[in-house]
């Protein structure tokens, strides 16, 4: 069973920044000029005076957005992830994160898939920089129905938020019975044979992965973490001591991300065999989205290949 | 010493005198603390003093007052020259500034706005506290609120390119009530070699920052950033303009009232040795230092 085809989060972010505006007048969006791109221009045609044309500057919206976050407006910074994260870093860590400004920054085309652009504009480690940041919070939601209430839940906190949103189309994973709750990770499928982590979109391609799995007599404890700071620990480790083997799956580099911030928290207070998949340690290419996650490994077929050599690798390791 | 309240007048003579205070205080805390900057918080105190005794329209007693003006010192390195004026100003003991750099201590190397009250804005990281005033100004318009925001510049911190991204931004939206002032004081940390290694040039001469600020649409104005009825009234002028921002090249010298310290790049941020302490006192009309220092 395949899942439903769904919005892309970048058009979900527009539309939902939009609609929070109606009823808080605190909410402005500033825009470095790819408001045709990221949705920001959703909330440009909702509130005209509350959308902020920043040009083709990044390092000086993110400081724009400090000031104005300081006079009590929740200002959501849109540009692609490459741009707001390794281009204004030294804006969001001296003016943001330090002085823990309640600006919140959305990194568009996060990840491989980013429209042909090549590897100037793949961001894979934005979560790895951004996790390591003192006071920042980083959310990865997986689908349209997560990526609507996780920016609820971010207005909501006050403090520096990094959302990171995609550009192509995602499935459906969660029904409207969901609950996002800011710092939780939620169980998306139980299983007996290894526990899975992931976040972001990847978690749709770890799910369809999961089922193909189970047709093969895997099964997966499938563990979603949208949010990967603050880490949701109590969460992790009782998922980890379900299965006692634990897989990390992301659309982002196995240097700094989810698998890392996994094996952090479970070397210090449960320490299982942790294995890490993702994007190998290298810059990307530009391609179609299928090409892409197949040539870097992270395509819902991989994802099943790797999966189910490791567990079969543990299986033979046990009998030895 | 007690705290002070706002000079009623343009009174000159009044700002001169708190300056002169300012500047023993600046180079004690820096003896004391072995470490720290003076060049520049030498050339800059003059305005400073006028800003917060004369100008800004603030409240000691409730510094995040919401309507208060905001005060960004951009050059963050100078934070002892702003930290003298907003101790000396009511916004905490004077007594404070001896505990500069030190560690625990509310006056950080670099400001810091969730820290020590009266800060409008971190800095330190060049370029960036420019750009932050500029979200105080447009966030202000867009609040309906009625305060003015001046931002404090180095020369040299000019070369950073967020300058121009900032400048670029407020200019597309007219903003007039930012005040950017440039502390050009013709020299950087180490900058650029004249004829030899040890002739450093200045970061822009001639009307080179006027030219710049002029060319990304900004007003500029002139002033001796030493001659207090020069800034009172161009600092008057600058926030009382309309329709687009305004700059002021505030022309300075680096380690202004120092003898030795004055157009010396090595006094960017060079501790005084006990003599040369003593000889700074003596010039800046101030009794010996006692033993042990202190501000």
């Amino acid at each position: 069973m395949t899942l439903t085809k769904g919005k892309a989060l970048r058009f979900v972010f527009g539309e939902t920044v939009a609609e929070l505006g109606e009823t808080d007048p605190r909410i402005v969006v500033l825009d470095g000029d790819l408001g045709s791109s990221t949705g920001a221009d959703i909330f440009e045609k909702a509130h005209p005076d509350r959308y902020f044309q920043m040009g083709i500057a990044e390092q000086n919206m993110l400081g724009v957005a400090a000031g104005m976050a300081t006079i009590g407006f929740i200002p959501f910074v849109s540009t692609f992830a490459c741009f707001a994260v390794a281009r204004a870093l030294d804006s969001i860590r001296v003016l943001i994160a330090q002085p823990r400004l309640n600006v919140k920054i959305t990194g568009g085309y996060a990840g491989l898939l980013a429209g042909m652009t090549g590897k100037t504009h793949l961001m894979f480690d934005d979560v790895a920089v951004m996790r390591a940041m003192a006071n920042m919070v980083t959310v990865a939601p997986a689908d349209e129905v997560e990526a609507r209430q996780a920016i609820r839940a971010i207005v909501a906190y006050d403090g520096p938020v990094y959302l990171r949103l995609t550009r192509s189309d995602s499935p459906i994973l969660f029904d409207d019975s969901y609950r996002f709750v800011l710092g939780r990770s939620t169980v998306v499928r139980q299983g007996d044979d290894v526990t899975v982590f992931s976040t972001g979109v990847h978690t749709t391609r770890v799910f369809e992965a999961a089922q193909l799995l189970a047709d093969d007599g895997i099964e997966v404890h499938l563990v979603h973490v949208p949010t990967i700071k603050p880490l949701d620990e109590e969460g992790i480790v009782t998922a980890a001591q379900k299965t006692g083997f634990v897989i990390t799956a992301e659309e982002h580099s196995i240097i700094g991300g989810l698998g890392s911030a996994v094996a952090e928290t479970l070397s210090d207070r449960y320490p299982v065999p942790v294995k890490r998949l993702g994007l190998a340690d290298t810059f990307g290419e530009s391609g179609p989205d299928d090409a892409l996650l197949d040539k870097y490994g992270i395509s819902v077929e991989k994802t099943t290949a790797a999966i189910k050599a490791l567990v079969g690798a543990r299986k033979g390791a046990k009998r030895n | 010493m007690s705290r002070q309240t706002a000079v009623a007048g343009p009174d000159v003579a009044a700002l001169e005198e708190l300056a002169r205070q300012a500047r023993a205080h600046i180079v004690r805390s820096i003896a004391k603390a072995h470490g720290g900057h003076l060049g520049g918080p030498l050339s800059v105190i003059d305005l400073l003093i006028a800003l917060y005794f004369q100008v800004l329209r603030i409240k000691p007693d409730e510094p995040a007052w919401p309507d208060r003006d905001r005060c960004v010192l951009s050059k963050g390195h100078s934070s002892i020259a702003l930290y003298t004026a907003l101790a000396m100003r009511g916004y905490f003991p004077v007594e404070e500034l001896g505990t500069f750099d030190a560690i625990d201590s509310r006056l950080q190397g670099h400001p810091d706005m969730k820290l020590t009250p009266g800060i409008d804005m971190a800095s330190g990281s060049l370029g960036l506290g420019f750009s932050g005033a500029l979200g105080i100004a447009l966030g202000a318009r867009a609040a309906g609120k009625d305060f003015t925001t001046y931002a404090i510049l180095g020369d040299g911190e000019c070369n950073e390119g967020i300058v121009w991204e900032a400048a670029h931004v407020a200019q597309r939206y007219a903003l007039d009530n930012i005040v950017a002032i440039v502390d050009h004081n013709k020299l950087q940390q180490f900058g650029w070699h004249g004829d030899t290694v040890a002739h450093r040039l200045p970061p822009y001469t001639g009307t080179q920052l006027v030219d710049r600020w002029s060319a990304f649409g900004w007003k500029v104005f002139e002033m001796d950033g030493h001659d207090m009825a020069d800034v009172l009234s161009t600092v008057q002028q600058a926030r009382d303009h309309v329709g687009g921002p305004v700059a002021i090249v505030s022309h300075t010298i680096k380690g202004k009232g120092v003898s030795y310290m004055e157009g010396n790049y090595l006094w960017h941020s060079r501790v005084p040795t006990p003599d040369e302490l003593a000889t700074a006192m003596k010039e800046l009309g101030e009794p010996a230092a006692p033993a042990g220092g202190g501000a």
